[in-house]
């Protein structure tokens, strides 16, 4: 005897009649007109970094390295990106890297503010932790079809899925970043007459600014953890390399394309960790952030150390 | 004088219903009933006090007393349950959001026990902090808060950030950024209690250096009753959240009000409390060009006193001791002694507003003491064993009563 013997939900077909009959018929323009900035971005960002010369390109890179992840990261950005040009994946990795920057763009756009709404509101955080909580556990493969449903097949839409995937990084830790600043700075900022704004801007954001590049670290390698799923609903890049090569067992492909994605992202990652370490003053760095959550007494800023 | 903050029957309940706790202690219920009645804490009941331009008034209580939610409830930090708290007109209590912000920026300023500096900001930024709130252009900011570090010493730091200074450094940055918006109350939590015992001292120093030239009305939260003493020119004692006792310095380690004060004050350094004044006497004094060691000894018999002052007209000549004078007079037999070959030149002097702790040194060469005013005329002497009388024990408010009617007839 069990709960299906009295009653069962067909739970598939409301959903079902949800998307197919009620979303999608009647906000298709809507869902069509959120993709054009998406686009615009897009293709900005593609025929910019098409448009630089490999050479150059790669020079900025390892001066971005050098300046914030130290020399041996410059020499690992300049080898691995001949590299990368050398196996003929150049094109297709200035693609991806056009698509990561626009997703995480995007997620910084939306998550930040939704991350300071939070903060500030406690029954904000209440709804939206689950939300998140919801976001990153539901299998990418899960939403994959009601946005092909809503939004069609292509770049845009893969950066979709891109973002909803690697949305909760940014807004968890932003909000978490701004509710550890300090109690006495709040006060003081309020008791010399501060506006909420001018305490968000003069005094909470500043002090977060670590957690929050923290945040935005996590959400760039969760976005490039999605390259390849994103190029199953028709985004290019080294994501369509791996999956072509793997349709068609050509397991030398595959592994150019994997290859490149983890270029790319060791580069990127050590460059977003250390500009979040910039800075000579202790502001909220994320391992102190996490060592307040695990001992009530410790101050959220007391370290001036490397974050984590 | 006119009163610059006015605080009238304030009451604060930590709570989801004061009503109800307000409504209990209507009823003469106390903190703890009401705690276990209804989940509610009492942060402060029935406090009323005033507080005049130029004035420093300390509260002071241990902690739980109600003191640092007192003291945010003065501008609005915390909002009072009930109440009124005017500051030069303007009700903080029952204003909106926008006129507190106002008054903040304008009418009053806070000084933290933690210092409270922003680390991402140099110390001349911190100390705009208020001004730039404020809408103020940035040179002219700058220029104000320069002058307000100027105040407290430390315009050679004005670029460096909060972490490279010392903490008594750093509160005196919170204390320019106080001063910065030029505010008329200024708000001090328990601003030297994160500080070592020298550097308070400094600091207690020169916060009574910049009041003599500032004159600024300080409301200042301490629970060290000697800082108190020192810089309070009226104290208000608070126990849980109600006030026990107002006074000057004087009047209360006089005259506690209960017990509790009482046990407060026990251990306070009296001889920081009672100056020369409180314990002179008026002087017996012998005329150098017409009295004789005779004339001094006889006197000394009669007054029961030790030594008395030469004058000399209207200066003082010297002091003569008992044992000196009688001695001379006795080896002379028949013939007069001189004054002048009996007395002491080298004598010790104060002024009547000398704390009897800076007394010490000159009672125990077993001398009185002269008390001098401002014309160097003798207005009164401190018998050494005065000193004492007044260390150990509470005086009677009658004999300094009486003493300063015998000095006001003295001048």
């Amino acid at each position: 005897m069990s709960p299906s013997d009295i009653f069962v939900i067909p739970f598939d077909d409301w959903i079902n009649t949800l998307v197919r009959g009620w979303l999608v018929p009647n906000f298709r323009p809507f869902f069509r007109a959120v993709q054009v900035p998406i686009t615009q971005v897009l293709n900005g960002l593609d025929a910019f970094f098409a448009f630089v010369p490999m050479l150059a390109m790669t020079l900025v890179f390892a001066l971005l390295a050098l300046k914030f992840a130290g020399r041996g990261m410059a020499i690992f950005t300049l080898l691995g990106f001949a590299f990368i040009d050398m196996i003929g994946l150049w094109p297709q990795t200035m693609t991806t890297l056009a698509m990561i920057v626009t997703a995480v763009l995007f997620c910084a756009v939306i998550g930040i503010p939704l991350g300071i709404l939070a903060a500030r509101n406690d029954m904000t955080w209440k709804v939206l932790r689950p939300t998140l909580d919801v976001m990153q556990t539901i299998p990418s493969f899960v939403y994959l079809v009601p946005i092909v449903m809503l939004f069609g097949v292509g770049m845009a839409p893969g950066i979709i899925a891109t973002v909803i995937f690697a949305l909760p990084p940014i807004v968890r830790l932003t909000n978490l970043g701004i509710r550890n600043v300090r109690g006495d700075l709040i006060e003081a900022a309020e008791a010399f007459g501060s506006t909420p704004l001018q305490m968000l801007i003069e005094v909470q954001l500043p002090l977060a600014m670590r957690t929050i590049m923290a945040g935005l670290n996590q959400t760039l390698m969760l976005a490039l953890s999605m390259v390849v799923i994103a190029a199953l609903i028709g985004a290019g890049g080294l994501g369509l390399v791996v999956n072509t090569g793997l349709g068609r067992l050509d397991v030398g492909q595959a592994t150019a394309g994997g290859v490149g994605i983890v270029i790319l992202a060791i580069v990127l990652d050590r460059i977003t960790q250390g500009l979040g370490d910039q800075g000579k003053v202790a502001t909220v760095s994320l391992r102190q952030t996490l060592i307040s959550m695990f001992r009530p007494g410790a101050s959220a800023s007391a370290a001036l150390g490397k974050a984590a | 004088m006119t009163a610059k903050l006015k605080v009238d029957k304030v009451f604060k309940i930590f709570g989801e219903r004061p009503e109800q706790a307000l409504a209990l202690l209507a009823e003469g219920h106390n903190k703890e009933t009401i705690f276990q009645e209804t989940g509610q804490t009492i942060g402060a009941q029935d406090v009323s006090f005033e507080v005049e331009e130029g004035q420093i008034f300390v509260v002071m209580g241990l902690s739980g007393s109600g003191k640092s939610t007192l003291v945010r409830m003065l501008n609005g930090l915390i909002r009072p349950s009930s109440g009124s708290i005017v500051i030069d007109g303007d009700d903080v209590a029952s204003c909106s959001a926008s006129k507190l912000r106002d008054i903040r920026r304008n009418k009053i300023a806070m000084v933290f026990q933690h210092f409270a500096l922003f680390p991402h900001r140099t110390i001349v930024e911190n100390a705009a902090y208020g001004l730039k709130v404020k809408g103020m252009g940035a040179v002219e900011r700058r220029q104000k808060a320069m002058q307000a570090l100027d105040q407290v010493g430390l315009a050679a730091w004005a670029d460096s950030l909060p972490a490279s200074l010392s903490g008594g450094m750093q509160q005196r940055v919170g204390l320019a950024r106080g001063l910065a918006t030029e505010p008329q109350v200024l708000l001090m939590d328990e601003p030297f209690g994160a500080l070592d015992p020298l550097i308070r001292r400094e600091m207690q120093d020169e916060l009574l250096v910049l009041q003599k030239r500032l004159k600024k009305t300080i409301v200042f939260i301490t629970h060290d009753l000697n800082e108190a003493l020192l810089l309070g020119d009226k104290i208000a004692i608070m126990k849980d959240g109600m006030i026990v006792q107002v006074g000057t310095a004087q009047e209360i380690v006089a005259h506690p009000a209960d017990d509790y004060v009482a046990a407060f004050v026990a251990d306070i350094d009296r001889g920081r409390v009672f100056t020369a004044e409180t314990v002179s006497s008026e002087p017996q004094v012998m005329q150098l060009n017409s009295d004789t060691a005779g004339d001094a000894v006889k006197t000394m018999e009669d007054q029961n006193l030790n030594a008395v002052y030469v004058m000399d007209g209207e200066n003082i000549a010297g002091v003569v001791t008992y044992q000196t004078a009688a001695t001379a007079d006795r080896e002379s037999g028949s013939a007069d002694v001189h004054l002048s070959d009996v007395m002491l030149t080298e004598f010790p002097s104060t002024n009547a507003d000398t704390q009897l702790a800076d007394l010490y040194g000159a009672a125990s060469g077993g001398l009185p003491i002269a008390i001098t005013d401002s014309d160097n005329k003798l207005v009164g002497v401190v018998e050494p064993e005065a000193v004492f009388a007044q260390l150990s024990g509470p005086a009677p408010v009658s004999d300094s009563a009486e003493t300063e009617i015998e000095l006001a007839a003295v001048r």
